[in-house]
């Protein structure tokens, strides 16, 4: 549904996007991940024919978004970020200004229906203007999803909002997401993993990794980890464990603590438990650690990677 | 097309929301009825038939000022509070966005000219045997056709600021250009004073249509006035895109 090969864009000398290429199919929610500034919001832009592309081809349904821009935009539905409003208009004439723009048969019904959706109905008559930041993140979503778009493209869509709301918005995302093709921006990780089925993440305009959410976290844990706590000094551990066949790595975290990286697949917690007791320490807790995704995420976008990720190994 | 109507449908609507408009619509009536009720009087007085010119010449003033400020919204407003940016995402061409913006101006001054028309009807009461209905008509033509030219320029000006101010004192000083620029033309002479000439707004209205006369290059002045000024207005909004 949407295809983007090898897209950039310049603003004047300074190349905000560079060489984007990754798609999307119908019936996926793609989360699309980066810190501000990274060209989450011109990549947006550019997929919703707002403007062109300096270079690269980019296709949603098969069209253009150059050459058959109004078609695009007859499938994109979209969200921009400060989801900007008529303040003096009432919810209800607002949403069927903007549905007019698409030629829905049945508008009348079809703003009810969606005004129920994002439980605006009882703010129906009342002027924009009134309404509060949630509710205007809302109502900004409701016209997204008016038409009934083939593409939703939603630019921070839970910002502002507040946690009920979050929820529910998700909630809505991911209805949507059963049928049609969403694409969303966002800084906040736990939104990516409880609604996207795909995860990019860019950074200075370049995609730095593309993976479902929880295959980007195992492939940047690479090696499972554990740590382990004992009685005493930890120091006298390690020349214990180190030779450990299936140990990759370990590192020492204070005097009684040691983290350990095992190679993938190889889960030999009760062999370390084990060399640990025979050779006289008392274990106190041995616990599993999981890259989180913010860790993944610091790790990505930081200039210079504390720990060069991608390649399946981590150095604890 | 549609989208045009769409457009322009909303915009007449937000005039009769917003106060400016009203404003603008009560002070232009206000000051035309002053003007209208100066000249009766003076008409009585010294004894000359009154006509609608003394309407038409100071309705054309009072568009010059209030013009501005009708328009100075229409495509600035959208651009600051980024309203733009969801409008530009709708199947919606760019030079149709601009052209509705004016239509729905232009229906504003519609109605507001229509209000006008009680002035004729007044005239038409105290003048035997009544008004003349064919400089009536071309009277209001060519103040029809002067205000789509005016409104135009307001809509390109629109286009190309996001503060409202500025915008105003653009439309304004465009006006006033085309106001007096037949003075330096007429100073001027040779080729270069006819070509300010033909660009000033008297030749084209006060010495024709006010006149009742109604001559075809001055129907071309004004729609080509229109025209450019639309094709600019869509113009500027699209190289917001390449921006």
């Amino acid at each position: 549904m949407i295809r983007v090969e090898r897209l950039s864009k310049d603003y004047g000398l300074r190349r905000v996007v560079h060489e984007l290429t990754f798609s999307a199919k119908k019936g996926e929610i793609l989360g699309f991940l980066g810190p501000n500034g990274a060209g989450k919001t011109t990549t947006m832009r550019i997929l919703t024919g707002y403007m062109p592309p300096t270079s690269g081809k980019v296709e949603i349904g098969g069209f253009d978004v150059v050459e058959n821009s109004l078609e695009v935009r007859k499938l994109v539905g979209y969200m921009p970020e400060s989801v900007p409003l008529y303040n003096d208009m009432t919810v209800m004439d607002y949403l069927t200004y903007m549905g007019e723009f698409h030629r829905i048969p049945d508008l009348d019904d079809r703003v009810d229906e969606v005004l129920e959706k994002v439980h605006l109905d009882d703010r129906a008559g009342g002027y924009v203007g009134n309404l509060s930041k949630g509710m205007r993140q809302r109502l900004g979503l409701a016209q997204a999803i008016l038409h009934r778009p083939e593409v939703l493209i939603l630019d921070e869509p839970t910002i502002g909002l507040d946690p009920a709301q979050v929820i529910e918005v998700r909630h809505l995302i991911r209805e949507i997401g059963k049928e049609h093709t969403v694409m969303l921006s966002t800084h906040i990780l736990t939104e990516v993993q409880q609604v996207c089925n795909r995860v990019i993440i860019i950074n200075k305009g370049q995609i730095v990794a593309e993976d479902t959410p929880t295959g980007l976290q195992s492939r940047l844990s690479g090696a499972e980890r554990v740590t382990v706590k004992i009685r005493g000094e930890v120091a006298d551990l390690l020349p214990i464990l180190s030779p450990m066949p299936g140990i990759l790595s370990t590192a020492l975290l204070n005097e009684s603590e040691v983290e350990i990286s095992m190679s993938p697949g190889q889960d030999i917690r009760p062999e370390i438990a084990r060399q640990i007791v025979t050779n006289g320490f008392d274990l106190l807790q041995m616990q599993a650690t999981n890259l989180s995704l913010e860790e993944i995420f610091m790790q990505l976008t930081q200039d210079e990677p504390a720990h060069p990720s991608l390649d399946g190994n981590v150095e604890a | 097309m549609r989208n045009i109507w769409i457009i322009a449908k909303r915009e007449f609507k937000q005039y009769f929301i917003s106060p400016i408009a009203y404003a603008v619509m009560f002070l232009f009536l206000l000051v035309l009825g002053l003007i209208f009720y100066a000249n009766f009087y003076a008409a009585s007085l010294q004894q000359f038939v009154p006509s609608m010119q003394m309407v038409f010449a100071p309705m054309v003033t009072i568009f010059l000022f209030t013009t501005p400020a009708i328009t100075m919204r229409l495509l600035a407003d959208e651009q600051k509070t980024g309203t733009l940016e969801i409008l530009m995402t709708k199947p919606i061409r760019d030079w149709e966005l601009v052209v509705g913006k004016w239509l729905g101006a232009m229906f504003f001054y519609t109605v507001t000219l229509l209000i006008t028309g009680v002035f004729p009807l007044i005239l038409n009461t105290v003048v035997t045997p009544g008004i003349e209905v064919g400089g009536l008509i071309t009277g209001y033509l060519g103040i029809l056709l002067l205000l789509a030219a005016f409104v135009a320029i307001g809509v390109a000006a629109s286009s190309l600021f996001s503060n409202q101010i500025a915008v105003f004192f653009t439309t304004l000083g465009i006006l006033l250009v085309l106001w007096i620029i037949d003075f330096p033309g007429q100073a001027f002479g040779g080729t270069v004073g006819q070509i300010f000439q033909y660009l000033g707004l008297t030749n084209h209205f006060f010495n024709s249509f006010n006149q009742g006369v109604l001559e075809l290059k001055d129907i071309i002045y004004f729609v080509s006035l229109t025209v450019l000024s639309l094709f600019l207005g869509s113009v500027s909004i699209e190289s917001r895109r390449w921006r």
